[in-house]
């Protein structure tokens, strides 16, 4: 999770931060998921004779999750990529000097 | 052994997510986040949340990479050096984790069946839902009718981004050019091995959209999955083919259809004296009317994100081409 909050804070490519995020999104579902787990129980699919169950409520939440992160993740990219036709530049530093000549 | 399998794959995550700082190549460090999306995934198969594996692998692995590579088209694939320190990142970045942990140590116990996240309502949709709504899956049974609110929401959050990236991409229906054929449109292998493969992928989307009451998987997925065939399409005949097939006004239409359809089934059944998204009154048996309600909605789900994911790898596709060109 760390490393997906490094790569969002110092990296300078946009789309570089976006995988970022998305690695740091990945990390928080995995600690959601991992809260559900139950020992000695299965997937929540209802077989005959099993009676533990591991909790299927985070993973309905998880699994809306992931589809809103695509969802916004796509939004970003989109952004990234007007950015980068109305700037020339995807590199955070490099805007600074551009912004003068609007 | 479920922990040494653990262990190894949290290893290897690790690996995967700290090698992607150091590369300055984003074709790679995108490809090692479908690699991280898919390690991921099997550890989401080791702590049972099978559902969720299977919506990390097609949507994660599988759209999220292609999406990020349809931007790598547009901007290029190098990062340049960058000029200011590192250690004033790093410094937050430990703080913050060493706060993280902090707060871990007050965790209750790993997979102990009496923690508090086991003890409101999880019981209750547990014992209850086989009797209620009939379904062996009880993620497809929280998801499309204890929470089906939540689902609607997330429809339609996806339908938004949808508007957002027509509103900031918009497609533009290519006339027929005449660049030579090249690439991947000239390789017979790959038209063959297409041709061959885009029906089983559909066929398995749709398995995986009317089988996801009784397995995992569901109207995500499946619409997923079938927007990924053709995907494959687009990335081997080319956008102005795939435009013939299934045009953009085609889909933008087939996205609203699949939120109405879930919507509508809302407003019908407190039309028949319920409440809103209240299945059981569908048919005269409840059970029967939540089987009713649940494949419909899931249908619903199922086009809507297929019209939305194929719809936005369009709007990428063809600002792609429109840069070749010029």
């Amino acid at each position: 999770m760390m490393t997906g909050f490094y790569i969002v804070i110092s990296a300078n490519n946009l789309v570089k931060k976006i995988v970022g995020l998305n690695v740091f999104q990945t990390s928080v579902f995995m600690l959601y998921i991992s809260m559900g787990k139950v020992n000695g129980g299965t997937a929540p699919i209802l077989v005959e004779g099993v009676t533990t169950y591991s909790n299927p409520l985070p993973h309905v939440l998880i699994l809306t999750a992931i589809v809103v992160g695509v969802a916004t993740t796509s939004v970003g990219l989109a952004l990234i990529i007007r950015i980068k036709r109305a700037y020339g530049t995807v590199e955070e530093n490099e805007f600074e000097n551009q912004d003068d000549a609007i | 052994m479920g922990d040494l399998i653990d262990l190894v794959l949290l290893a290897m995550l690790a690996i995967t997510a700290l090698q992607m700082i150091f590369l300055k190549d984003l074709f790679a460090v995108v490809m090692l986040f479908g690699i991280y999306s898919f390690l991921s995934a099997l550890i989401f198969i080791n702590l049972d949340a099978v559902d969720v594996a299977f919506t990390e692998a097609s949507v994660g692995a599988g759209i999220s990479t292609v999406l990020m590579l349809g931007t790598l088209a547009l901007t290029g694939r190098k990062e340049k050096k960058s000029s200011h320190s590192s250690i004033l990142p790093l410094l937050v970045v430990c703080i913050t984790g060493a706060a993280l942990i902090y707060g871990t140590l007050d965790m209750p116990p790993f997979g102990h069946p009496n923690n508090p996240i086991h003890e409101h309502v999880a019981p209750r949709y547990i014992e209850e839902s086989p009797k209620e709504i009939g379904l062996p899956n009880m993620v497809t049974s929280v998801l499309a009718s204890y929470r089906g609110f939540d689902t609607l929401g997330e429809t339609v959050v996806v339908f938004a981004a949808l508007i957002g990236v027509l509103a900031l991409l918009g497609v533009r229906r290519q006339e027929e050019n005449d660049v030579p054929e090249s690439g991947f449109k000239a390789h017979h292998v790959l038209h063959v091995v297409a041709r061959f493969f885009i029906p089983l992928i559909i066929l398995f989307a749709l398995y995986v959209q009317f089988h996801g009451d009784f397995g995992p998987g569901g109207g995500f997925q499946a619409g997923v999955i079938a927007a990924a065939a053709f995907i494959l399409y687009t990335l081997v005949f080319g956008l102005s083919r795939a435009f013939a097939v299934v045009g953009p006004k085609f889909l933008q239409a087939l996205a609203s259809i699949g939120v109405l359809l879930y919507a509508s089934v809302g407003f019908f059944s407190m039309y028949k004296g319920g409440q809103f998204l209240d299945y059981s009154k569908l048919a005269t048996d409840p059970i029967v009317g939540q089987h009713y309600g649940i494949i419909i909605i899931e249908l619903g789900v199922g086009i809507t994100v297929f019209a939305v994911m194929l719809s936005i790898f369009y709007a990428f596709g063809s600002q792609a081409e429109r840069s070749n060109i010029q």
